[in-house]
């Protein structure tokens, strides 16, 4: 497979892989380094490719169990915590419109989730993913997703009702 | 737009994750337009955090070395190539040895008295060489026998 017939496959999707990665490593800088990884990953098996029926599900498979594995490693060696206050000067779009004190309460909520939560969240209000997408994604199954998914919406619901509330009162 | 009611009742299915994409689609639209109930604005970051969140991009260049099959073609291609020059060297010196151009060109270039001549220094040269390689021999000889002597000491 040529590169530009890779690069096609992989540019629909990589930046839901970058999201993913994000929102389970938090640091932009790590989400980055696993996405590219998982790029890497999936070039130099650039033969199977073509045998994957669902390139886009299996390496949102692959980020998926990379970043676990990443936040695994962490909890172990204790000089990666450093990471958890993470700031970056980075000042992207993205960045600015963060900025804005709710959205910037929504990543913090969004962040005390469970990862399991957390993937599910992103994968369906955030990527727009069918049910059955997501669990052949995180390999889980569907009802597993549906309570999984009705818990962080309802956990976020809560903590922005109490921001909500201290705002006013 | 959207009835309050309607919002309410689509809520109340999304907290229960009931809702289809095309229904969240609607619940976000319908959150992101500027006057919301107050009783509802407390949702109105989640939805918009969804929206932005989308927006985020994998900036960075797709790193991609030469993947394994190119790394083995070019292999292939080095190998052939080494093989095309070898055959080529190999043909081309079969002409320059096995031609009589070069005597050709010798008797064009040189009358035969040089020839002549030249042939006697040659010869001169070689017969002179060969004495001194029988010197060479004689001192050979002396070697063994000093070697004989030495090793009987």
């Amino acid at each position: 497979m040529r590169q530009s017939e890779f690069l096609n496959i992989v540019t629909p999707f990589k930046d839901k892989l970058f999201r993913l990665a994000k929102r389970l490593l938090v640091s932009t800088e790590e989400a980055e380094d696993a996405t590219q990884e998982i790029l890497m990953k999936l070039w130099s098996n650039n033969e199977k490719i073509a045998s994957y029926n669902n390139v886009e599900a299996f390496a949102m498979t692959m980020t998926k169990n990379y970043c676990l594995d990443r936040l695994k490693s962490k909890q172990a060696g204790n000089l990666k915590l450093v990471h958890s206050n993470y700031t970056d000067e980075n000042t992207s779009l993205q960045r600015q419109i963060e900025v804005k004190d709710s959205l910037n309460w929504m990543t913090r909520i969004l962040n005390t989730l469970p990862e399991q939560q957390r993937m599910v969240l992103q994968l369906r209000d955030v990527e727009q993913y069918e049910y059955d997408e997501i669990a052949e994604m995180l390999d889980m199954k569907p009802t597993a997703i549906r309570v999984a998914l009705s818990r962080a919406r309802k956990a976020v619901r809560e903590e922005l009702i109490k921001k909500h509330n201290y705002g006013i009162g | 737009m959207e009835s309050v009611k309607n919002i309410e009742k689509l809520l109340e299915r999304y907290l229960e994750a009931e809702t289809t994409v095309a229904e969240e689609a609607r619940l976000q639209e319908y959150f992101l337009q500027e006057d919301i109930p107050a009783h509802l604005e407390s949702y109105r970051p989640m939805f918009q955090y969804f929206k932005v969140a989308k927006q985020e991009r994998y900036t960075k260049e797709v790193p991609l070395k030469p993947g394994r099959n190119t790394s083995y073609y070019l292999r292939w291609v080095s190998v052939a190539a080494v093989a095309v020059l070898l055959v080529g060297v190999y043909f081309n010196q079969q002409p320059l040895t096995s031609s009589t151009d070069q005597f050709a060109s010798l008797e064009e270039e040189y009358t035969p008295e040089e020839i002549e001549s030249a042939q006697m220094a040659l010869a001169m040269f070689s017969k002179n060489f060969n004495k001194g390689t029988e010197g060479v021999a004689y001192l050979k000889e002396f070697e063994k026998t000093t070697n004989k002597f030495l090793v009987n000491e």
